[in-house]
């Protein structure tokens, strides 16, 4: 195997063969480069879909109230339905047993915010301490709303990352004095969100706070709920579909709103949600599987094809070899030798050249459902050697029969 | 340097089986140049392929140069090919990838040669054949006669004790054929034993001895008047 001279004669053997050398290479090289590129692909939209639910905790309801569109029990249509306090502390009292975190929102769209001379419009929230891990919000400085900002109707407010830099511009804004609508808060944190920009370009308050000084008295815009995950995803699943269905019936029925009436009452539930895709994530995987591993049968198979192509195709040369005093395993050898330095060095080409592609493609890729597309190295590498073993195997065969035949009988074909 | 003794060999196609060599008895010595002529059919190949190993007999004796050759496995002929025996082929059978020098000193490669012995060990048997000018060409690029001087170089490049050469001259015109034969005299007269297979009386005429096959049976075995090549060319 480590004989110069033997390694002399192949290399002028698969120089001399340019062509031959060139295609068998391609065939292993493209097999190699297509698999990487949709294992890439394949893990990329994994990476890209999880990432999006990283944005929010993964197993939370909302509830959202509208406008009503069916008459029930002789109430119009057309009836806008107002979410209360009552409404949120029902639910609670009602499922406290299944939930995690909880909060009421209550939102001012596009709030005009001041620091000094710097402005900007903001979503203004007020929401409950839970929201913080309800949004997967990280604080970076100061901290989050706690329980007595709530009690008390703090004029306190956490603001976005965002807003943080465009309002102060790089100075430490805690403590300092924004003003809302001409009303003044303190700022005692500032965070980060998965969601990014858009999810930091918010202000963030007491709900008690945001109702008085906003005029909301008791209204609440929408809710959220995070359900307690249980050990097995299908057993929470199934909860949370039972408690998004039972909040949905008991708010229809508070409010008379008839059961079939889908615009009055939206409950949305994420981990629903996230189940979906994520068999759809497993499903795809699957896809990419299958092609992948037809990838490298077709690759297996074109190396055999092509090994029992240049084994027929040599069968005189073969013949003359043996007249010269080749002994048949030395032919045996050479043709292996061959072909496993030819796939083995195209097959690394090949996974080289998809990685790269991957390394130089993956971050230009401007897609939410597509995110960093990589490859374990180690799994294509042992998809090469398999190619590898498997060109020899369907190799040897061949060369193997080819080196058993009389040199007579090699000799005489044409 | 060679001796065969009763040697029988049929072929089996199907149910047929075709009785090619009858009962071969014949000795060669050493530094003889012997023709085997016969029509078309008549088994000469057949016969010179079991004296190159390429071939097995069914039945009869073979020696050569001291050794009994039977019961030879695949590795074990390679062996005796390579160290006792070269080949000319009709058709030459150069490798076609493979340079002029690179093919007369691929046998060197099978004898565990390092290279640049090999090369040089080459070259000195191209230069031989005339060929020098032209190592590094490829078979393609060599006219017929050429090539077979590059294959005859290749016959010799390992040394051999016999040279066997089936129909040397058989794909080549008159002009070219008589100097493939002058260079084949040439290389007997420095001693090296040689046999020929033929169908053509001038070529076998250039030889020293005839020997004729009919029905698988040598019905004729003598010394002729060598008639030399030289004169032609
Ligand atoms: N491998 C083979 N299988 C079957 N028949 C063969 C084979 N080789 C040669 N023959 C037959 O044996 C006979 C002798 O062949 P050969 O020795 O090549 O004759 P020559 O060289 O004198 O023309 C021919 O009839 C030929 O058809
Ligand atoms: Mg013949």
């Amino acid at each position: 195997m480590f004989d110069i001279e033997r390694w002399q004669e192949i290399f002028e053997t698969l120089r001399k063969n340019k062509l031959r050398t060139f295609l068998t290479g391609l065939s292993v090289a493209s097999g190699i480069f297509i698999l990487v590129i949709l294992l890439g692909f394949s893990s990329g939209i994994q990476n890209g879909v999880t990432s999006q639910f990283e944005k929010d905790a993964a197993n939370s309801i909302s509830v959202w109230a509208g406008v009503t569109t069916k008459e029930y029990k002789g109430l119009n249509p057309g009836r806008y339905i107002q979410l209360k306090n009552d409404d949120f502390n029902a639910i609670v009292n009602k499922y406290d047993d299944h939930l995690e975190y909880k909060s009421p929102f209550y939102t001012i769209w596009g709030g005009l915010v001041n620091y000094k001379n710097e402005s900007g419009n903001y979503r203004i929230q007020g929401v409950l301490p839970d929201n913080q891990f309800i949004e997967n919000a990280d604080i970076s400085q100061g901290r989050f709303l706690n329980h007595s900002d709530v009690m008390g109707a703090k004029k306190v407010a956490v603001i976005g990352n965002k807003v943080s830099q465009d309002l102060f511009k790089g100075q430490d804004p805690i403590n300092q004095s924004i003003s809302i609508y001409g009303i003044n808060f303190k700022v005692i944190g500032v965070f980060y969100d998965p969601g990014g920009e858009r999810d930091e370009s918010k202000v963030m308050m007491p709900i008690t706070t945001a109702q008085k000084a906003f005029n909301g008295g008791n209204d609440i815009r929408n809710m959220t709920y995070t359900v307690k995950m249980s050990d097995n995803f299908n057993d929470a699943v199934k909860l949370s579909e039972q408690i998004s269905l039972g909040i949905e019936s008991d708010i229809k029925e508070k409010h008379i709103i008839s059961p079939d009436d889908i615009s009055a009452v939206r409950v949305n539930n994420t981990l629903e949600e996230a189940r979906k895709i994520y068999s759809l994530v497993d499903t795809i995987k699957a896809v990419f599987w299958f092609v992948g591993i037809g990838t490298i049968i077709a690759g297996v198979v074109g190396v055999g094809n092509i090994m029992l192509i240049i084994v027929k195709e040599r069968t005189k040369e073969i013949g003359v070899r043996k007249a010269l005093g080749a002994e048949p395993m030395s032919i045996v050898g050479m043709i292996l030798q061959e072909s496993v330095f030819v796939t083995m060095f195209s097959g690394l080409f090949g996974l080289i050249a998809g990685l790269g592609l991957l390394e130089v493609v993956g971050p230009l890729i401007e897609s939410d459902f597509i995110k960093y597309p990589q490859v374990d190295f180690n799994t294509a590498l042992a998809t090469v050697f398999v190619l590898v073993f498997a060109g020899a195997i369907a190799g040897f065969i061949p060369a193997y029969r080819a080196a058993k035949i009389k040199p007579i009988d090699a000799l005489r074909d044409e | 340097m060679i001796q065969i003794k009763d040697l029988h060999k049929s072929y089996h196609m199907g149910n047929n089986s075709l009785h090619v060599l009858k009962g071969i008895n014949f000795d060669v010595k050493e530094g003889e140049l012997v023709s085997i002529m016969g029509s078309s059919g008549s088994g000469k190949s057949t016969l010179l392929n079991i004296l190159g190993m390429l071939d097995e007999a069914d039945e009869g004796s073979y020696t050569l140069d001291g050794v009994p050759i039977k019961n030879l496995n695949e590795k074990i002929a390679a062996n005796y090919r390579n160290k006792f025996l070269g080949f000319i082929f009709q058709s030459f059978n150069l490798i076609n990838y493979k340079s002029a020098l690179d093919n007369v000193a691929l046998p060197l490669y099978y004898q565990g040669v390092h290279r640049k012995e090999r090369v040089e060990r080459a070259m000195h048997y191209l230069d031989k054949v005339g060929l020098a000018p032209w190592s590094h060409h490829l078979p393609n690029e060599l006219s017929g006669g050429q090539k077979q001087r590059v294959a005859i170089a290749r016959a010799l490049a390992s040394d051999p004790k016999v040279l066997l050469a089936d129909e040397p001259t058989g794909a080549l015109d008159t002009k070219t054929s008589y100097e493939v034969m002058d260079l084949i005299q040439g290389i007997n007269d420095e001693g090296k034993t040689i046999l020929i297979v033929t169908h053509e009386h001038d070529i076998a005429q250039m030889t020293r001895r005839i020997v004729n096959l009919k029905d698988g049976l040598i019905i004729d075995d003598s010394v002729v008047e060598q008639v030399r090549a030289s004169q032609y060319v």
